[in-house]
């Protein structure tokens, strides 16, 4: 086995864990393949920190006398330091957790070596398919079809094998617009707006050039989605001088004189290494532990994070707008398609459709507009905030997604089925995971790895009811509404769950949450009570109302009384033994 | 009414401030009290109604081809942008509210002809609802250290502090005058908070008038007195709440701080807190970040970081935090003051009592609290809110403060505070208002020279009566939390758009977790009835029914953690008869005695006499309920 050559010192005695907000601890430590594992020795109340190898952002080694100490910086933003003695250890430890936490190959990483302790229900790569979003597509439209035109991956490598298109054009129109659409990704449907038929559709640039190519194909896709007399609006996530500047490399946007009935509208929404330094900025600011308010603030301000989610929800807002207030179809793209484009249109589907905010409908989401949509997740959340290289692809793109859909949950906070502690869930596994949900960048590199058959899905392990009940928000009141969020800066706040997580003590704020669930639960149940109280009654009265058909004038009392005596006493015992039993043991704990 | 020329003017336009296509048309009437808007325009009639007290400024701005626009801000952040048709209406509105807005003499304010048609007894019980010797007797006082004095019956020793006052049994009258007497306006150190279990108190006063080398024995054997009273610590903290540059000045005009060297075993130590005027100003810039038109995301947070707001909102946390850490975690008594100890000083006093002690955290305790330390001790609330038509440099929001830490302390702690945000909304109405008498003047003697007890109203009973919508439905109850440690690090503190923007309702959650909290316990109440109601109609049925078995023993368990305070409903088998017979506030000491002696029955009954006084206030004080908008 490979691992073990990169483990040159697979267990370190003595050593002392210090975690965030927690007193140091003494114990073991223990290298795997895939885990830093370190266990108190403490009998009793031990604590164990499993942590993947894949989660560690960077490791920094420093020494005093022989006492090295190791700081290990992760991607979910927490902090831990292990002191271990000698100084030999120290450095194959260290480099031991670099080497390991930087695999190059897919394959050596732990989803295909994990094995599930729980029983699979539901495989969750089975979960979301195309073919059945497009089932329920056919109940409420014929104008779309499911063309497997790129069921070899050649004519978009990024696209999965099989996307939904206007019913009139063919596969063969299909192949000229993909030649025309930077990537190969030609317009598809994202989203079909039920209220009034309108839909939302993603690509990427199209290739116009310097000297304004046109595609015919391209024109009479998109146009295909409009109704007679309507018009569009093109929904550009660059700046019109990105854009212009993207004709010199062979890009462009789409020109009036060719979609006269297309309205563009230039959105600007960062990306790339940007988006990677605000972040990187952001939580340094966040680490800092000076008492400063000013340097705070100003460190907060300069990390420009609420200044990307401001724009990306006003981008959204905007492409919900057209559709929803305006009654026109929207083409959301930038460049290459797969990174703000999603980010506008899976939170204008949070905006506008009561679905995307269940559960089930989120995880589509994820799955329909992220996954199959060919984000690049490898590249993306390789390294996190605390990356020193400077590679050029690492970006925070499905984080800030998942902020937003948090800043529209906190101004609805009764519209959403899951909690925080769910978008929580997928921010940490969408950069370190046992699961191969996120591997890949793609559909095709996904199916070279044959992820469904060698790794286990996210999704089988999240939708079992065990997992699910954490994930759920007790105020969830279904809402089939559009929601409109506020993009004001006073309505925008920090994403404390993430950003603060580790550095402020969260005690408090999860009692709050317990007593909300409290609350609400209790009211459950006391109407269960009321309602089988009312059962009951009712049952009694027909049963008396029998009774006295049945039986003679004079014995009607007597058999009455005897059968609720009956009643009584069968009613009785149970019940109130274990309830005052259960409150016996409460008062022992 | 005199000043009122144009009592109504038609087609008054309202802006919306932040969409432009959502502008009102209707009508604007004025009346002695109020300013009220009636938009015509909306399918469902809307009213807006502006308290003169409330309205801090009013500007005419340039004639516009849609009218003549008049602008209002208001003293608790209300901003109104009305355009008149006519010039000549607009000039009468504007000098009419000019005037209303500033009166001159303390009787034109409207406490003393707001009439809630309560009889005469009922608001003399009223004003009886919070006794502050009830609060001393709960922290143990009298005992072998501390007594409640009259000595300043006559506001001979200070005329800024109430007639009664709480100082050290070791110290005589002697040493009381004669501190007065080194002390700005006498306010000598007093009690403010006894930290019972430890002895360790929070006392309170003014700068000392010790100019470069002054020194008076009285002041010294005081300050040796409150040390002594705590024979656990061998030293006390001298905390002066002012930046020390500030307080360096005040030695050149006669006034300054405690010399170490001349008082035995004190430690002193400054807590930079800025004066008024800085105060003012910040919340100033503030409210110009708070009204921009669609700021961008840097705009604004560079105007939060620029008007320092959040700043001075840290620096009076972090000296409630050490007063409430050196009682605590070192068994020391501290003794406060800034210049003249009633700004700085009430907030920092208040906020550590607050901390220590989860009774100020309850309905009652709130209150007790503010009557105690910014009511009693001399907080000039009529300058510092501008009442009356006065010096603007004795404006400042020194209790909006106060109200914004305990906000903050809310955010931290969800479960730990009796009331929601709209308690402390409604009181900082309320403290401007003038519709009650409680914050009316500057101290407890002008209090009495303008008769409130006799001609207004106290506050508190109107808002116990509407506890049910003021409480925290998330609330653990009273022995749940002891000493709140809170994070002060600059992230812990977030800007309080529900005060600063509150009536920008865009900006707020649309959906409201208060809202659907009380609409739960509410229901709550309406299904326990139901519950009752049915299980009386099966009157052979007194176990559970068997299908309910396994939900029961849950709702036990949920209901053993749900609060056990808060309601009526809440207490353990029936609701005690008082509640029905409503027994005299008198009680209410009886009640604090009992608690002294048995805290675990405390957080039990804690709330049997606001209930009493609310019920027998309840029954006639129906129609007059607190106007507030």
């Amino acid at each position: 086995m490979e691992f073990a050559e990169l483990i040159k010192t697979p267990r370190a005695d003595n050593a002392v864990l210090h975690g965030p907000r927690c007193p140091a601890v003494r114990g073991t430590l223990c290298l795997t393949g895939h885990h830093l594992i370190f266990s108190s020795r403490r009998k009793e109340g031990g604590e164990e920190l499993w942590l993947l190898h894949a989660n560690i952002d960077c490791v920094e080694k420093r020494f005093v006398g022989s006492l090295g100490t190791i700081v290990i910086k992760c991607k979910d933003l927490r902090i831990i330091q292990l002191d271990i003695p000698g100084m030999e250890e120290c450095l194959n430890i260290a480099s031991s957790i670099e080497a390991l936490s930087t695999l190059d190959s897919i394959t050596l990483m732990y989803p295909f070596f994990y094995r599930p302790m729980f029983e699979v229900v539901e495989d969750g790569w089975r979960s979301y398919l195309p073919e059945q979003e497009f089932e329920l597509l056919s109940s409420v439209t014929d104008e779309w079809r499911l063309s497997c035109a790129n069921k070899d991956f050649s004519v978009c490598p990024t696209y999965p094998p099989v996307v939904i298109i206007p019913k009139c054009i063919d596969d063969e129109a299909l192949r000229k617009v993909a030649v025309f659409r930077y990537g190969g990704r030609f317009p598809v449907l994202s989203y079909y707006h039920k209220k009034n038929g309108m839909v939302m559709m993603r690509s990427s640039q199209p290739l116009t050039g310097t000297n304004g190519r046109r595609c015919k194909e391209d024109e009479k896709l998109i146009n295909a989605t409009l109704r007679p007399g309507k018009r569009g609006y093109i929904i550009d996530t660059r700046s019109l001088n990105v854009a212009q500047q993207a004709r010199a490399k062979g890009g462009g946007f789409e020109q009036e004189v060719y979609y006269p009935q297309w309205r563009r509208i230039h959105k600007c929404i960062e990306r790339f290494n940007i988006l990677q330094e605000s972040l990187i900025k952001l939580v340094e600011a966040c680490n800092d532990q000076s008492h400063n308010m000013d340097r705070w603030l100003s460190k907060l301000e300069a990390s420009n994070w609420l200044t990307h989610i401001k724009e990306i929800l006003t981008a959204a807002c905007l492409a919900a707008q057209c559709i929803d207030r305006e009654g026109a179809s929207v083409l959301v793209h930038g460049s290459d398609g797969t990174d703000s484009t999603l980010q506008v249109t899976s939170l204008a589907q949070i905006i506008l459709d009561p679905r995307c905010r269940t559960i089930r409908g989120f995880e589509a989401l994820v799955v329909r507009e992220w996954l199959q949509a060919g984000h690049p997740f490898q590249l993306r959340c390789a390294q996190s905030a605390y990356s020193n290289t400077k590679q050029k692809w690492e970006a925070p793109v499905f984080l800030l997604f998942l902020d937003c859909v948090w800043q529209i949950l906190r101004q609805f906070p009764c519209s959403f089925e899951f909690n925080e502690q769910f978008l929580i869930m997928l921010f940490e596994h969408a950069y370190a995971s046992q699961f191969g949900t996120f591997l890949g960048n793609n559909e095709n590199e996904r199916s070279k790895l044959k992820l469904t058959q060698k790794t286990m899905s996210l999704w089988s392990w999240v939708n079992r009811s065990e997992e699910l009940a954490r994930f759920k928000n007790p105020l969830f009141e279904a809402n089939s509404l559009v929601i409109w969020p506020s993009v004001a800066p006073q309505s925008l706040q920090l994403w404390e769950g993430v950003f603060l997580r580790w550095n402020r003590p969260s005690k408090f704020l999860d009692e709050a949450q317990e007593e909300v669930l409290n609350i609400i639960n209790y009211n459950r149940e006391l109407q269960a009570k009321v309602n089988a109280l009312r059962r009951q009654l009712a049952e009694l009265e027909t049963d008396d109302r029998m009774q006295e058909n049945l039986t003679l004038p004079v014995m009607n009392g007597v058999s009455s009384q005897a059968g609720n005596g009956l009643t009584q006493t069968s009613l009785k015992q149970l019940p109130s033994r274990s309830w005052q039993w259960e409150g016996e043991e409460r008062r022992k704990k | 009414m005199e000043h009122i020329t144009t009592p109504k003017v038609e087609n008054v336009k309202l802006l919306d401030r932040y969409a432009n296509r959502k502008t009102a048309n209707g009508t604007l009437y004025l009346t002695a009290t109020h300013l009220i808007y009636v938009d015509a325009s909306s399918e469902v009639r809307k009213e807006t109604w502006i308290l003169h007290h409330h309205i801090a400024s009013v500007e005419k701005l340039p004639l516009t081809t849609a009218g003549c626009p008049l602008l209002i801000h208001c003293k608790n952040f209300h901003v109104a942008h009305f355009v008149i048709g006519q010039e000549r209406d607009c000039h009468e509105v504007y000098t009419s509210l000019l005037k209303l807005s500033q009166p001159v003499k303390p009787e034109e304010l409207y406490a003393f002809s707001y009439n809630p048609k309560m009889s005469k007894d009922n608001r003399e019980i009223g004003w009886k609802l919070i006794d502050l010797k009830v609060d001393y007797q709960r922290m143990g006082i009298p005992n072998d250290y501390w007594e409640i004095t009259d000595v300043n019956k006559d506001y001979e020793v200070c005329n800024t502090y109430p007639p009664e006052i709480v100082v050290p049994r070791a110290a005589n009258k002697a040493t009381v005058i004669g501190s007065s007497r080194f002390r700005s306006r006498g306010r000598i150190p007093v009690l403010s908070y006894l930290y019972k279990e430890n002895n360790a108190a929070i006392c309170r006063c003014s700068q000392p008038l010790s100019g470069f080398s002054a020194r008076c024995l009285e002041d010294e054997q005081m300050l040796q007195a409150i040390r002594e009273a705590n024979p656990g610590c061998a030293f006390m903290y001298v905390v002066d709440t002012r930046p020390k540059l500030n307080a360096m000045a005040n030695r050149a005009a006669g006034k300054g701080y405690e010399n170490e060297d001349n008082y035995d075993n004190i430690r002193f130590k400054f807590i930079g807190i800025e004066n008024i005027h800085v105060m003012r100003n910040s919340l100033q810039k503030l409210l110009e970040v708070c009204e921009t038109k669609s700021p961008s995301m840097s705009d604004f947070l560079t105007g939060l970081e620029n008007s320092g707001w959040l700043r001075h909102i840290k620096a009076v946390m972090d000296a409630g935090v050490f007063l409430a850490k050196a009682v605590k975690d070192e068994n020391a008594s501290v003794l406060v003051h800034c210049s003249d100890g009633w700004d700085r000083t009430a907030q920092v006093c208040s906020l550590a009592s607050l901390l220590l002690d989860p009774f100020y955290r309850t309905f009652k305790g709130f209150m007790v609290l503010i009557e105690k330390e910014w009511i009693a001790m001399g907080h000039k609330f009529s300058h510092r809110c501008g009442h009356l038509d006065g010096d603007p440099k004795e404006v400042s929001p020194v209790f909006t403060q106060f109200i914004e830490c305990v906000w903050q302390l809310m955010q931290q702690f969800p479960c730990a505070f009796e009331f929601n945000e709209r308690f402390l909304l409604e009181i900082h109405d309320h403290v401007y208002s003038c519709q009650f008498g409680n914050f009316l003047g500057t101290c407890h003697k002008e209090r009495e020279d303008l008769k409130i007890f006799e001609k207004t109203h106290s506050l508190w009973p109107f808002l116990l009566q509407k506890k049910q919508e003021l409480r925290n439905p998330l609330y653990k109850g009273f022995t749940a939390y002891k000493e709140l440690q809170p994070n002060t690090l600059p992230f812990s503190f977030q800007f309080w758009c529900g005060m600063y923007n509150r009536f920008d309702k865009g900006m707020h959650p649309k959906q409201c977790v208060l809202d659907h909290l009380l609409s739960c316990m509410s229901q709550k109440m309406k299904l326990e009835d139901n519950a009752s109601e049915l299980e009386n109609k099966l009157p052979f049925l007194d176990g559970p029914l068997p299908s309910e078995a396994c939900s029961l023993s849950k709702v036990g368990s949920a209901a053993s953690k749900t609060p056990l305070l808060n309601t009526p409903q809440d207490y353990e088998g029936e609701a005690p008869p008082v509640l029905t017979n409503g027994i005299s506030v008198g009680n209410i000491d009886v009640m604090a005695d009992v608690d002294q002696k048995n805290k675990e029955n405390l957080s039990n009954h804690q709330d049997l006499p606001d209930l009493n006084a609310t019920n027998v206030l309840d029954s006639e004080a129906k129609e007059g309920e607190p106007q507030c908008h």
